[in-house]
This record gives structure tokens, C-alpha cells and sequence, in this order.
């Protein structure tokens, strides 16, 4: 569920309505965005999970929320809803990548819209935020380091959008780059490191702003290279 | 005419935004049109009110509808609201910062990163109020005490 991009305070609040469904009170749990330590009772030994992989899947989060909430209403029992668990861990229920790309792009150009650059801009916002989001992809595969795949990614959609701009196909340079790393750029993220620093949780705030600084500097610097080449 | 095209962009980017975060595919038109509403509510009200009011007023709304979504079809409050926010969100101004910080022009870029900061803390903000009159509507006396033992 961490993995997932649920807030902190969530987590916590799961594992314990769970702890407390089945009777294995008072526990405690400790949950930062890299590890999380749990006790389930008062005489058990405390557990450590680490956290390696952070991503956005809403449709685990809600899975995960839909069975604690019958397992906290009685309505399942123990094991079943060990292995609607387990099941919710090792099958991958994503969109395939084809749609997620076709999604990116789309949203790229309707963002190039939004933020007020002309109908001539959308074209290109789909183009780039399309190239954008598949290099990330693609490359994220292929060498595991996030930031520098962030970094390729938006260098490719500056030079596209450069040049489309140069052939005479958008007109502002600048609202289509932003239009088109809109899918990249970690605005969610900078918005849940507030929100976990005003939910009282201090470590995994800073530690989520931390990682949004660290992909906002990685994109920044992919279109600033561009820039100073051109 | 220009309302009405933005309407129908934010709606398209915040439905397709969450397929990338891989949101259920039944709630992919709500998640679109809680995205739609405050992105009509910010666009409305920027003009006249200071932006950090408007997007404290935009998430407001976001968090009403997300909480009132969540309650009909009995999913988490964050699917809708990220879905809401996502326009909002101020990714442009994060990445216009950092390329000012990169370009060596630090004025420019300290303003818009300061900007950034505020404007997400006022997403946080909207989001925490509706947050707080939801609780105090229903007041679930389940989830007091929890609270108070994780302390």
C-alpha cells in the first residue's frame, strides 16, 4: 500500500484498524515513505518492512482499503483476506503501457491548453508529452536510476518541442514544455510532503520533499541543458 | 467559448492523468470531473481573488466532492481528490523554478520556487479543511479513539 502512494497516516491507520479487528491490541506502527516497523500486540516482537519502490497505484490502494474494510466488519475471514492480499501484491493489474502513454500524451496536450497557450500548442503537447512519458518509461526499465531517466526524458522534450517550434508547427516554447512535463513532474508528491508535515509526520514529509526537490531538479536540468546548447 | 474548452481539457487531463497513477476504471469519470470542477473554480476566480485564495478555495471544493465520492461508491477519499488537484498542483511553477536555478538566474528562481511551496501548501490546506468539516459532520465516535491510541 506504501509502495502504492497512499499517505503515511493511512497506512498506519489501516494496519492498526486490522491489528484491532483481530484482537491484537494495543499495537503500534511507525511508517516513514522508505520502511515501515509495526507491533501487533503488546507481546509480540515488532516487525521491520523496508520499502524499496515508490510509485502511484490507486487501484491497490482502494483494493487494500475495501478489504480491510470487511475484515474490520466481520465480513471476511482471517485467511481469506491473507490471500486476497497476497493477491492484491503479486497481480499486476496496470493499464497496458500503450494506454498509459496514449493517457500521458492526451493530458500533456490538454495541459498545454490549460495553461493558456493557443489551440496551435495542443498538437505538440500531445506529441511531446507522448515521447516524454515512453523515453521515461522505457528508460526507467532499462537503468533503474529514476532521476536519470527523468533527465533523458525531458531533454528529449525539449528537443522535440524545439524543434516543432522551429518548423513552425506550435508557437509558445514555453508553455508546451511545461504542458508536456506535466506527467513527470512530481507536484503530487510536493503536495503530500505538505500534507504529511502538517499531519504531524515530520520524517516522512521532509523525506517526500526531498525526492520532489530531487525530480523537479532532474527535469529542470534535462530543459536547461537544452537550453543552453541552443 | 474559452470556459467551455477549458472544461472539456481539464476534464480529458485529469481522467487521463489518473490512468497513469492506474485508478480503477470505474472511477475514471468521476476523477474527471472532480478535476473539472476545480479547475473551473480556480479558472473563475483567479482573475479576481490572489491565486493562493482561489487554489485554497478550488481544493476546498475537490475535497467535498472527493469526500462525497468516496462515500457513494465506497472507495478511498485520495483517488478523487489527486484526480482534483492534479490541475492545480504547481508542477509548471516547480519546473520553471529549477530551470531559472539552473540557468544561474537565482531572483527569479527563489520567487517562483517560493511560490511553488506556497501554492502547495494551500492545496494542503483546502484539502485538511474539507477534510476537517467532514469529520465534524459525521463525527464517527470509531475513530476517536484510534486516534488517540496511536499518539
Amino acid at each position: 500500500m506504501l509502495q502504492s502512494g497512499a499517505e503515511t497516516y493511512r497506512v498506519e491507520d489501516t494496519m492498526i484498524r486490522i491489528a484491532d479487528a483481530l484482537n491484537l491490541t494495543p499495537s503500534q506502527s511507525y511508517v516513514t515513505p522508505t520502511g515501515i516497523i509495526f507491533q501487533c500486540g503488546e507481546k509480540q516482537q515488532a516487525k521491520l518492512i523496508r520499502v524499496q519502490d515508490r510509485t502511484t497505484d490507486l487501484q491497490k490502494v482502494s483494493r487494500v482499503n475495501d478489504i480491510s474494510r470487511k475484515l474490520c466488519s466481520h465480513a471476511l475471514s482471517v485467511d481469506d483476506a491473507y490471500k486476497l492480499l497476497t493477491e492484491v501484491d503479486t497481480v499486476n493489474r496496470a493499464y497496458p503501457v500503450w494506454v498509459q502513454i496514449a493517457a500521458a500524451a492526451l493530458s500533456s496536450g490538454c495541459f498545454t491548453y490549460m495553461f493558456k497557450a493557443g489551440l496551435s500548442d495542443f498538437i505538440p503537447g500531445v506529441l511531446c508529452g507522448g515521447l516524454g512519458f515512453s523515453a521515461f518509461i522505457l528508460l526507467h526499465r532499462w537503468v533503474k536510476v529514476r532521476f536519470f531517466a527523468e533527465f533523458v526524458a525531458s531533454l528529449l522534450i525539449g528537443l522535440l518541442a524545439f524543434l516543432l517550434v522551429s518548423i513552425g508547427v506550435g508557437s509558445q516554447l514555453d508553455k508546451i514544455i511545461i504542458g508536456s512535463v506535466m506527467p513527470l513532474v512530481p507536484g503530487l508528491l510536493i503536495t503530500n510532503a505538505v500534507r504529511d508535515l502538517m499531519a504531524g509526520h515530520l520524517v516522512s514529509g521532509l523525506s517526500r520533499g526531498a525526492e520532489a526537490f530531487l525530480t523537479a531538479f532532474a527535469i529542470g536540468a534535462g530543459v536547461a541543458v537544452l537550453f543552453t546548447i541552443f | 467559448m474559452t470556459l467551455i474548452l477549458q472544461l472539456i481539457t481539464s476534464f480529458f487531463a485529469s481522467a487521463a492523468f489518473v490512468v497513469i497513477f492506474n485508478a480503477p476504471r470505474r472511477t475514471l469519470l468521476q476523477c474527471g470531473l472532480s478535476g473539472m470542477l476545480g479547475w473551473a473554480a480556480y479558472y473563475l476566480l483567479t482573475p479576481r481573488i490572489d491565486t493562493i485564495f482561489a487554489t485554497v478555495t478550488a481544493t476546498f471544493i475537490v475535497g467535498v466532492i472527493s469526500q462525497f465520492f468516496a462515500r457513494i461508491y465506497k472507495k478511498p477519499v485520495i483517488i478523487f481528490s489527486v484526480a482534483g488537484i492534479i490541475p492545480l498542483v504547481p508542477g509548471g511553477l516547480a519546473y520553471d523554478a529549477m530551470r531559472r536555478f539552473v540557468e544561474n538566474n537565482y531572483y527569479a528562481a527563489i520567487q517562483l520556487a517560493t511560490q511553488a511551496f506556497l501554492i502547495s501548501g494551500s492545496i494542503a490546506i483546502g484539502l485538511v479543511i474539507s477534510e476537517v468539516l467532514n469529520q465534524l459532520i459525521r463525527k464517527i465516535p470509531v475513530r476517536v479513539p484510534n486516534k488517540l491510541r496511536s499518539k
